[in-house]
This record gives structure tokens, C-alpha cells and sequence, in this order.
């Protein structure tokens, strides 16, 4: 059995990658139907974004590139959070032409933790509720008009979410 | 059986605001039972929320995300009455769907 601590050798994760990112860029200019939408979405799980353990990695797994800090990225997210299990974290932006936000965690295990697409005339604002292992800085990406933009706040962690 | 999804979508006219909740352990395999055994990892990988045959938000999920999670998005469009579709398969192939009315 494999756990989510094993890497892959070092050229599997590169095709993997080159992989992923080939299905993406097909995948962005095809107007897909319903059958081939629940098909095409189980193919686009970033399982190599989900497994880098920086935040770095995750990033550059997942786009290909590097963010910049924007304030025009709002992340809203509590200074102490009692509970590292449930940390409710929220992003908005007034930029345009969203396609993604992700969300990452730069202490936990695997710093990736969720990644939203964002279609056309869904609002870039996402609400939702992270684990925590201890204090770290929490990553907004914001994906707008093919560019990256970050916003970063630290979250003081009382107790552990991710600990045995 | 009843549905692991509870969802709330509200039509402001112009937008519709979703709420979901969905039952689920979301074990991250990072934490030990009480025998100092490891839990194996358990946790949605994907969440898709459809309205009028369109995907109008996807989500990708790590095990970081916390248990029974909660997720808050809005879309232009969607009317009263209207169906929005949500789906999740975790990563042990398991899935549920529900349709859930737009209020």
C-alpha cells in the first residue's frame, strides 16, 4: 500500500505532470457535453497538485506557473483558530475572469487543500472550512484573465487538526 | 437512504447563492485510532454542482479539507423552481447525488 507521504520517482511526477497539464489545455477549448463533463472531470483531479508537499510545488503542479500578491485578493480567515480541524476560510476578488481559486496551507503535510473551478458567471467568491495542522500561512490563488494572484494570512493554531 | 448532501439554494433574482453540506469523514490518513493504528485516507475528490445541463462549480478536494465539509458559492442565473444537481465521488470511488430545488 502506498500512503500519501511516498513520492514518486522523479520522472513519473514529470510525466504525470506533462500529462495533466496536456489534458488541461485540451480540455479548456472543448465545449464538452454532460456525459463527457462527469467523464472529463474524474480525468482533471489534480492528483500530483494534492500530493506536492509545498506550497510551491502544489502551485506550480496545478498552473504552471507563479502567483503574485494582489490586494485585489480578499482572504478571509480567522488570526487564532481554536479548532485546527474546522478553520473557516473564505476568498473574494474584484478581479475579472476568474477560472480557479485554490486554497493551501503551507505547514500541513501536503499543502494543496482544495482548488475551485470557477465557469463563467459563477461569482470568484468561495466560502469553506480547512484542517489545520498547526500555525502556518494560509494561500489564496486566485486563476483571473490566465494570471496568478495571492493573497497570505497566518492562522495561529491552538490545537492541531492533522495530529494523532 | 437518506442523502449525504444537504444543500440550500437561494435565488436573489439576479444570483443564486449556494450552501452545501455534505456528510462525510474526510479522513486525511495523517491521523492515528486509538490502537496508534493509522486511519486510511477517505475524503471527497470531487463535488460538481450543475444547473440548466452546465457545471456551474467544480471542486477538487484534498484531504485537508475538513470532515462533514461546507462549501459557499454564488452563480448568475437560476430562478425558482429550478433543479441544481450535485454529485461527489471520494477517493475510494464511493459517490452520491441529489437534485436539490432552487428557493
Amino acid at each position: 500500500m502506498t500512503t500519501p507521504h511516498d513520492g514518486f520517482p522523479a520522472t513519473r511526477r514529470l510525466i504525470l505532470q506533462g500529462a495533466a497539464t496536456v489534458a488541461l489545455v485540451g480540455l479548456g477549448n472543448v465545449p464538452f457535453g454532460l456525459a463527457a463533463a462527469f467523464a472529463a472531470a474524474n480525468d482533471k483531479y489534480p492528483e500530483d497538485a494534492f500530493k506536492a508537499k509545498s506550497e510551491a510545488d502544489a502551485i506550480k503542479s496545478l498552473y504552471g506557473k507563479t502567483a503574485e500578491p494582489s490586494d485585489k485578493v480578499k482572504l478571509d480567515a480567522p488570526e487564532i483558530a481554536e479548532n485546527g480541524a474546522v478553520v473557516p476560510i473564505s476568498v473574494s476578488t474584484t478581479l475579472t475572469e476568474v477560472t480557479s481559486i485554490s486554497f493551501l496551507v503551507s505547514e500541513n503535510p501536503n499543502a494543496l487543500a482544495a482548488s475551485y473551478k470557477i465557469p463563467a458567471g459563477t461569482m470568484p467568491s468561495v466560502a469553506n472550512r480547512l484542517k489545520m495542522a498547526k500555525t502556518s500561512n494560509v494561500i489564496a490563488i486566485v486563476e483571473a484573465g490566465g494570471k496568478l494572484y495571492s493573497a497570505t494570512k497566518e492562522v495561529k493554531v491552538t490545537v492541531g487538526g492533522c495530529g494523532g | 437512504m437518506v442523502s449525504t448532501i444537504r444543500v440550500r439554494a437561494t435565488s436573489s433574482g439576479e444570483t443564486t447563492e449556494v450552501q452545501a453540506l455534505i456528510q462525510h469523514p474526510m479522513d486525511s490518513g495523517f491521523v492515528k485510532d486509538t490502537k496508534g493504528e493509522i486511519i486510511p485516507p477517505h475524503f471527497i475528490r470531487e463535488l460538481t454542482f450543475e444547473h440548466d445541463g452546465k457545471n456551474v462549480f467544480v471542486a477538487d478536494w484534498g484531504a485537508a479539507v475538513s470532515k462533514d465539509p461546507y462549501v459557499k458559492f454564488s452563480f448568475k442565473g437560476g430562478k425558482k423552481g429550478d433543479d441544481l444537481k450535485i454529485s461527489w465521488v471520494d477517493n475510494k470511488g464511493a459517490t452520491d447525488t441529489t437534485t436539490a430545488k432552487i428557493q
